[in-house]
C-alpha cells in the first residue's frame, strides 16, 4: 500500500511516497511554498521518481501552511502533529523537536510513545526563523546553503542583538561597513536565531533526546549555535525538510487502515 | 410586553442593543445627560440619576466584528495615539473625534457617513473605572479634556494579595459615596437613594440570569455554545442595571434549558473536544475563531472574559458592592487569576485552554504565560496561545491562528 504526504509549507513544498507506512520509496523537496508551482511540481517529481500515480495512493495528507490550498485531498494534519509523527517514525528516542521552518519556529515535547505532549511557536514575528536567515543572506551576499561554511571559519562571533529581522539587517549592514567579517558576523546571525528559539524549548523543558528538522537543520552553523546555546547534544532528523511529509505519509497510512 | 414575550432571545438581544443606542440619542436630543462608561464601571449610580449610558468598549466591539475599527483607528493615529495603545481606546477616542468635528464643523464627515459603528451621541460626562486595567484613566481623561466634560473617577486597588482586605472595601466604598456626590452637583438634583436600592436589585436580578446562562456550558455535551456569551455580554455591559438584560438573558436560559430537556446541544452530535478560552474575544475575526474552532469540533465551554460581569453583591451595602467591583479576576494577584481560570476549566470540563496574547490588553495576556504554565501544571492538559488584538484587525493572522487551534485540537483528540 502506497501513501502520500505532501507538507506545502511557506516556503518550500516536500513530498514523501511511503510503502506500507515502513519505507520511503521516494521523498523531495522544492524551495518555493504555497501559492506557488512548487506543490505541483514537487507531485510530479515524485510520482514520477516512483512510477507511481496519485491513483496509486491508498490516501494523501496535506500538512504545512498552504495544507488546505490543495485540490487533491481533503485530509489535513498539522505541521506540528505531523513533525512529532515523522521524528518519532525516524528518531524513536526523540522527546524534545526543534522544528525551524520558513515562517516558523517551534519547540514540541513528545510523550514515550512519541505523542504531542505540548508545543511552542513563534509569536508573529521573523526573527529566528528561515526567514530571517533568507534576509541575511541577501545583505551579506552569501547564499543559504553556504552560511554554514563560512560559521566554520569563525574566529569570535558577532553580536547581532536586536529581536527584529529589519533592525537586525541594519545591525549586519553596520557590521559589514565596519569590516567585520562575514564568516564572524553569519556566526553572530545563527547565535542569535538560537537564543531566540531556545526560549521556545526551554518552554517545552527540553528534554533529551532533543531532534532538529525543517530547512535549517540543514544548516549546521545553527545546529552548532543551538547546542552552544542549549548545552545539550542535538540530533538532526535524517532529511531534516521532509520530516513533516513523512508524518502526513504515516497519518495517511493510518488512515489508510482505518 | 405581549410583543417582548413572543420575541427570541437573539432578537431581543438586538432589540434592547438598538434601544439603548436611541434612548441615548433622544436623551441628548432632550437635552438630558449622557454618559460614556468604562464597561466595569458601576452604572447603579448614573442610572439611579436617570443618565443615559453608552458602553465605549462594547461600541468598539462592535464597530470591530462589523469591519469599521479600521477607520477608527486611523483618525486615532492621526490624532498622534501610539499603535501600542489599547485598540478599543483608540477605536473610541477616533469615533469621538469624528464626532466632535462634526459637532463643530456640521454636518458628518465621509469616515463617519460611511462607518458601520451604531450611532451614539457624544457624552456630557464620562466615569471611569481601574479594576480591570489603567489605560482607563488616560483614555477616559483624554476625552473629558477633548470635550470639556466632567470625569468620575473610581480608583479600585489592584489585589496584591487576597483575600480582599476591609480597609480596600472601605476605600472603594468612600469613592462610590464621592462619585454620587459629584453626581448630585453635575445633575443638580438630590441622589434617591430609595431608587438605587431598588436599582441595585435590577442589577442583581440580571447578573443572576447571565450566570444563569453561563453556567450551562457545565453540562457535557454542552447546550450552550461559549462564544454566544460573547455576543451576548453586550446586555451584561450595557444594560446590568436596567430590565432589558434580566429579560434577555431569562428568555436565553429558558431557551437553552428547554434544549437541554430535548437532548439539543450546541454542536448537535458533533461535539468532540472541549476548549476554555482566555482573553477577549478577537472581534474582526469572531466568525473566523469561532468556525475554526468548530470546523475541529472543538466547543468553547469556558472562559473567564465573560465572568468580568459576575457582579454579585448584597444591595443596600455599600461594602459589598466595593468588593463585587474589586475582586474581578483580572484585578487580583496571578495566584488568584490561576484559582479562577482552575475553576472554569473545571467546570467546563476542558480538555485544553486557548490563551489570547492580546497586544491591546497587556493585563490580561502578560501574566497569560505563567497562567498558562501553572495551569497546565497543575491538569496536565495542553494548551496553545496565538497572537491577536480585540478590535485592530491587522494584529491578528488567521492562518497562524488555524494552525495553533488545530494543533491543540489534534493534541487533545490523541489523549482520549
Amino acid at each position: 500500500m502506497y501513501t502520500l504526504g505532501i507538507d506545502v509549507g511557506s516556503a518550500s513544498s516536500k513530498c514523501v511516497i511511503l510503502k506500507d507506512g515502513k519505507e520511503i520509496v521516494v521523498g523531495e523537496a522544492i524551495q518555493v511554498g504555497t501559492g506557488s508551482t512548487g506543490p505541483k511540481r514537487v507531485l510530479e517529481i515524485c510520482l514520477e521518481k516512483s512510477g507511481l500515480q496519485l491513483e496509486d495512493m491508498a490516501e494523501i495528507v496535506a500538512t504545512g501552511y498552504g495544507r488546505f490550498s490543495l485540490d487533491f485531498t481533503k485530509s489535513q494534519i498539522s505541521e506540528i502533529s505531523c513533525h512529532a509523527k515523522g521524528i518519532n517514525f525516524l528518531v524513536p528516542t526523540a522527546r524534545t523537536i526543534i522544528d525551524i521552518g520558513g515562517q516558523d519556529a517551534k519547540a514540541i515535547s513528545l510523550d514515550e510513545n512519541g505523542r504531542v505532549k505540548q508545543f511552542f511557536m513563534n509569536d508573529k514575528c521573523a526573527a529566528g526563523t528561515g526567514r530571517f536567515l533568507d534576509v541575511m543572506s541577501k545583505v551579506l551576499e552569501v547564499k543559504l546553503n553556504e552560511m554554514q561554511e563560512y560559521d566554520s571559519r569563525s574566529k569570535h562571533a558577532a553580536s547581532v542583538s536586536s529581536t527584529c529581522t529589519v533592525f537586525a539587517e541594519s545591525e549586519v549592514i553596520s557590521q559589514l561597513s565596519k569590516g567585520l567579517s562575514k564568516e564572524d558576523i553569519i556566526a553572530g546571525v545563527h547565535q542569535s536565531v538560537a537564543s531566540k528559539v531556545s526560549g521556545l524549548v526551554y518552554r517545552a523543558s527540553a528534554i533529551d533526546d532533543v531532534v532538529m528538522c525543517g530547512g535549517v537543520a540543514k544548516n549546521a552553523g545553527v545546529v552548532r549555535a543551538m547546542e552552544r546555546v542549549l548545552q545539550k547534544k542535538i540530533t538532526v532528523a535524517p532529511t531534516p525538510q521532509i520530516t513533516g511529509a513523512i508524518g502526513a505519509a504515516l497519518f495517511a497510512y493510518e488512515q489508510a487502515n482505518k | 410586553m405581549s410583543e417582548i414575550q413572543d420575541m427570541n432571545s437573539k432578537q431581543l438581544l438586538a432589540m434592547y442593543q438598538e434601544k439603548l443606542d436611541e434612548e441615548a440619542r433622544q436623551a441628548k436630543k432632550e437635552g438630558r445627560l449622557v454618559c460614556w462608561s468604562a464597561s466595569v464601571a458601576p452604572p447603579e449610580f448614573c442610572v439611579t440619576m436617570d443618565i443615559a449610558m453608552v458602553y465605549p468598549e462594547t461600541h468598539a466591539a462592535g464597530i470591530g466584528a462589523r469591519k469599521g475599527a479600521l477607520d477608527m483607528l486611523q483618525v486615532a493615529d492621526q490624532k498622534g495615539y501610539s499603535l501600542d495603545i489599547c485598540s478599543y481606546a483608540r477605536v473610541n477616542l477616533g469615533y469621538m473625534e469624528c464626532l466632535k468635528q462634526a459637532a463643530l464643523q456640521g454636518g458628518e464627515s465621509e469616515i463617519l457617513a460611511n462607518s458601520p459603528a451604531a450611532k451614539v451621541p457624544l457624552p456630557d460626562l464620562v466615569i471611569t473605572c481601574n479594576n480591570i486595567c489603567n489605560t482607563l484613566l488616560k483614555w477616559y481623561e483624554n476625552l473629558a479634556a477633548e470635550l470639556n466634560i466632567p470625569c468620575i473617577v473610581i480608583d479600585v486597588p489592584f489585589n496584591h494579595t487576597m483575600p480582599i482586605p476591609q480597609y480596600a472595601k472601605d476605600y472603594i466604598a468612600a469613592q462610590f459615596k464621592y462619585a454620587i456626590s459629584q453626581l448630585e452637583v453635575i445633575c443638580g438634583k438630590p441622589f434617591d437613594y430609595d431608587k438605587f436600592l431598588k436599582v441595585q436589585e435590577q442589577t442583581q436580578r440580571s447578573v443572576a440570569q447571565w450566570n444563569r446562562v453561563a453556567s450551562f456550558t457545565q453540562h457535557k455535551p454542552s447546550p450552550l455554545n461559549g462564544f454566544d456569551l460573547f455576543n451576548f455580554m453586550a446586555l451584561i455591559v450595557c444594560a446590568r442595571s436596567l430590565d432589558y438584560a434580566e429579560i434577555t438573558f431569562k428568555k436565553f436560559a429558558d431557551e437553552i434549558e428547554e434544549n437541554l430537556k430535548n437532548g439539543v446541544y450546541a454542536f448537535k452530535g458533533a461535539e468532540s473536544t472541549r476548549v476554555c478560552w482566555e482573553g477577549i474575544a478577537v472581534w474582526p475575526y469572531l466568525g473566523h475563531t469561532f468556525k475554526s474552532l468548530k470546523t475541529l469540533n472543538s466547543i468553547m465551554t469556558g472562559s473567564a472574559y465573560p465572568g468580568l460581569w459576575n457582579l454579585t453583591y448584597t444591595p443596600g451595602d455599600m461594602s459589598s458592592m466595593a468588593e463585587a467591583y474589586t475582586r474581578i479576576y483580572i484585578n487580583t494577584c496571578l495566584d488568584n487569576k490561576v484559582n479562577v481560570l482552575m475553576d472554569i476549566v473545571k467546570d467546563g470540563q476542558c480538555d485544553g485552554v486557548v490563551y489570547h496574547l492580546n497586544r491591546s490588553c497587556k493585563l490580561m495576556s502578560f501574566l497569560n504565560v505563567e497562567t498558562a504554565d501553572a495551569i497546565q501544571e497543575r491538569t496536565g492538559l495542553p494548551y496553545t496561545s496565538f497572537d491577536g488584538d480585540q478590535t485592530d484587525p491587522r494584529n491578528f493572522a488567521p492562518a497562524q491562528f488555524d494552525t495553533r487551534v488545530q494543533a491543540l485540537s489534534e493534541t487533545m483528540e490523541s489523549r482520549k
